[in-house]
């Protein structure tokens, strides 16, 4: 008879002993992983080294130097694109999020409704069909209203982004309300609460997490854009991404990797952001 | 005593409020979902007068309604059919935040983003009490329930007793009339279980707040409870002091839910009503004739149920005018006393099985051996008849 205890602690052998699967003890795995983040972060580490390059090339290493930060940084264009970016950014991240927020207080502190499907699918729909087509769909609507009644402007690029950004917004709020429990406001109704202060001293605070994290993923999502925007934007609304893009067309160069450093470097600091305030909230 | 329906005068003391109706429940029925097949009865016409300065528990088996009635109470549901009134006002149509009880939930529910003190205060800050005196009541309350060090703590660094506990301080600090507890005590265990039984006892009585308790653990309402109202699928079977329900069940659900207990069939002779209450002479299936009590509800002529405890019974030799005879099968030891199992004689041959609990004297040895044919004791009085 085999004894168990004997075999598992045999000198020089593996332990030979039924354990509990472990993904992390698989072959292969530590090689996976390395592999995927190689795949997912060489690209940035190379753009941020070549962002510090001296030299015009991108794929030639000669001097460290700041110079590509300084013209970018004096470089007209990219400050009124970025400044662009931030006013759509802005604009579009408070609506949404205002707008995803009644959407989640609606779909989870409400008695269900008929029809409740139809809305998640309706607040959903920009994840779900293809941005180009959004796009196109939206680019026309527009043409269509600016033809009415002759009125132009920013505005239409704003609503533009708030409307994709919506679902974005709405999910993490969503999620956090769910994992809310129902009796802390009810508890609180129980001690003398109107239904207002319920909402201020418990609903709110409470939710505010997925409040935060639903605007920063709004606002990142916005500065990102380029299909709807591509479309969308009128002459002297170019966002950042889409003056990065024309720069492209000219070739690649370090001006274009330091402009990316800093759009990665903003949101780091959001990420960093989130995860704090998440921490602190918990 | 006062009489049940009298509306209390409300600004008299407590001295002389003690005894009046503190929560009248009158024929409320709440039906939740519509449609003839999911809607679900929860309550069906259920009438109560629950006294002021009372400890009152709903105790009944899981989904008996217990959580509705004091949802309905507090102003979370609406009743579908029925009154509620608090000492003599209206409170159907009052939101919860205007109903001046409280509820202990089950799970706690506290505000995970306040400290210990912020949620005791959170009731008397929502009154609009001025601060000085908010402070002042945490500060009494948490010495009341014994978590003075713990007041700047977030609430989820507390253990389940200590969250009980400010739980229990958050509910009681608006002194509220009417203090509602829905199964406090379940999530703890056995040792903090009985500490809080007798804690819990004792802000009843320092506070002079009345206590609506829900259970369903039937030793810890019979310990707490000055009344008990048992419930069972949406009604009310019998209230009635702890004693009441366990010596004087009316219903067979009530026998069978609280304590052990025999039931026999018998034959309803003849009633008589005595100041002790009504009692009636009953023929057991041996042809014995005894003296049972009458339940206060109404009661079938002809076969009927009766029921004794275990411990209301005794052993005698067989023959001899016993009650009932039978044999011994089992002998179940519990160190204060020891259970015997009897197969009883029956018409047919299978009567049925009784036990006989017998408190342990010191020294003396279990004298009966299975198998043993033995008469069971019944005296006039430990019998009392079921109404169903
Ligand atoms: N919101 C609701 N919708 C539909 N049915 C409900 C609802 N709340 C309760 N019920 C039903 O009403 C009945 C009584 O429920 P209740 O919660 O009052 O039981 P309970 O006595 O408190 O049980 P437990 O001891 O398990 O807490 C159950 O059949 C339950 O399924
Ligand atoms: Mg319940």
């Amino acid at each position: 008879m085999a004894d168990r205890t004997l075999q598992t602690t045999a000198p020089g052998g593996k332990p030979a002993g039924r354990r509990p699967f472990d993904l992390k003890r698989q072959t292969g795995f530590s090689e996976i992983a390395w592999f995927c983040l190689f795949v997912l972060y060489a690209p940035i580490a190379v753009l941020i080294v070549f962002s510090f390059n001296d030299n015009r090339s991108v794929t030639l290493w000669t001097e460290f130097s700041l110079r590509w930060y300084r013209s970018a940084l004096n470089n007209q264009g990219i400050q009124n694109a970025a400044m662009i970016s931030l006013q759509v950014g802005a604009v579009a991240t408070l609506v949404s999020t205002f707008f995803a927020t009644l959407a989640a207080l609606a779909t989870t502190r409400n008695e269900r409704f008929r029809g409740e499907g139809l809305v998640y699918a309706v607040i959903n729909q920009p994840l779900m069909i293809p941005e180009i087509v959004t796009a196109v769909a939206t680019l026309a609507l527009f043409a269509l209203i600016k033809q009415l009644t002759g009125v132009g402007g920013i505005g239409y690029l704003m609503l533009a982004h708030t409307v994709f950004c919506i679902p974005f917004a709405y999910m993490p709020i969503r999620a956090r309300l769910e994992d809310m429990n129902l009796t802390l406001e009810q508890a609180a109704a129980d001690l003398y609460a109107t239904p207002l202060q319920v909402f201020r001293r418990i609903t709110l605070p409470l939710m505010m997490p997925g409040i935060v994290a639903g605007a920063m993923l709004a606002f990142v999502v916005s500065f990102d854009d380029v299909i709807i925007t591509l479309m969308v934007a009128g002459p002297g609304e170019t966002t950042l991404p889409i003056y990065i893009f024309g720069q492209m067309r000219r070739g690649i160069t370090p001006e274009t990797n330091a402009v990316s450093t800093l759009i990665v470097l903003l949101s780091v600091v959001l990420v960093a952001l989130l995860f704090f305030f998440g921490k602190r909230r918990r | 005593m006062t009489g049940d329906g009298a509306a209390a005068d409300r600004t008299a003391g407590r001295s002389d409020r003690a005894g009046a109706a503190a929560i009248e429940i009158r024929r409320v029925r709440k039906v939740f979902g519509s449609g003839q097949e999911r809607a679900v009865v929860a309550l069906d016409d259920v009438s109560l007068t629950i006294r002021d300065n009372e400890f009152f528990t709903l105790l009944g088996p899981s989904g008996c309604g217990k959580t509705t009635l004091l949802r309905l109470i507090a102003g979370f549901e609406q009743p579908t059919a029925g009154e509620i009134l608090l000492f003599g006002s209206h409170l159907e149509h009052l939101p919860p935040h205007r109903r001046p009880v409280n509820t202990v939930f089950q799970q706690y529910a506290l505000f995970p983003h306040m400290t210990v003190a912020e949620n005791i205060g959170f009731g008397l800050m929502m009154q609009g009490r001025p601060k000085r005196e908010i402070d002042e009541t945490v500060r009494r309350m948490l010495a009341l329930v014994r978590m003075d060090d713990l007041a700047g703590r977030r609430t989820d660094q507390l253990s389940g007793g200590q969250q009980q506990r400010v739980a229990l301080a958050r509910a009681l600090a608006p002194h509220p009339k009417v203090l509602l507890l829905d199964e406090p005590l379940s999530a703890l265990d056995l040792k903090l279980r009985k500490e809080m039984q007798i804690e819990l006892k004792r802000l009843q009585h320092e506070t002079g707040i009345t206590f609506i308790f829900v259970t369903h653990d039937q030793e810890e309402a019979l310990t707490m409870s000055d009344r008990i109202a048992v419930m069972s699928d949406g009604a009310i079977l019998q209230v009635g002091t702890p004693r009441e329900i366990y010596d004087h069940p009316a219903r067979r659900f009530v026998a069978d839910f609280i304590g052990e207990i025999n039931i026999l069939p018998a034959e309803l002779l003849e009633t008589r009503e005595a100041s002790g209450g009504a009692s009636a002479r009953v023929r057991l299936s041996s042809g014995q004739v005894r003296l049972a009590r009458l339940p206060d509800g109404p009661v079938a002529a002809g076969r009927v149920n009766v029921a004794v405890r275990p411990e209301h019974a005794g052993l005698q030799p067989a023959g001899e005018g016993a009650a009932l005879t039978g044999t011994l099968s089992n002998v179940v030891y519990f160190g204060t006393g020891t259970h015997y199992h009897l197969e009883l004689d029956g018409p047919g041959g299978e009567g049925g099985r009784f036990v006989v609990e017998l408190q342990n004297r010191l020294g003396a040895g279990a004298d009966h051996a299975i198998g043993a044919r033995l008469g069971i004791l019944l005296t006039d009085g430990s019998l009392q008849v079921l109404c169903d």
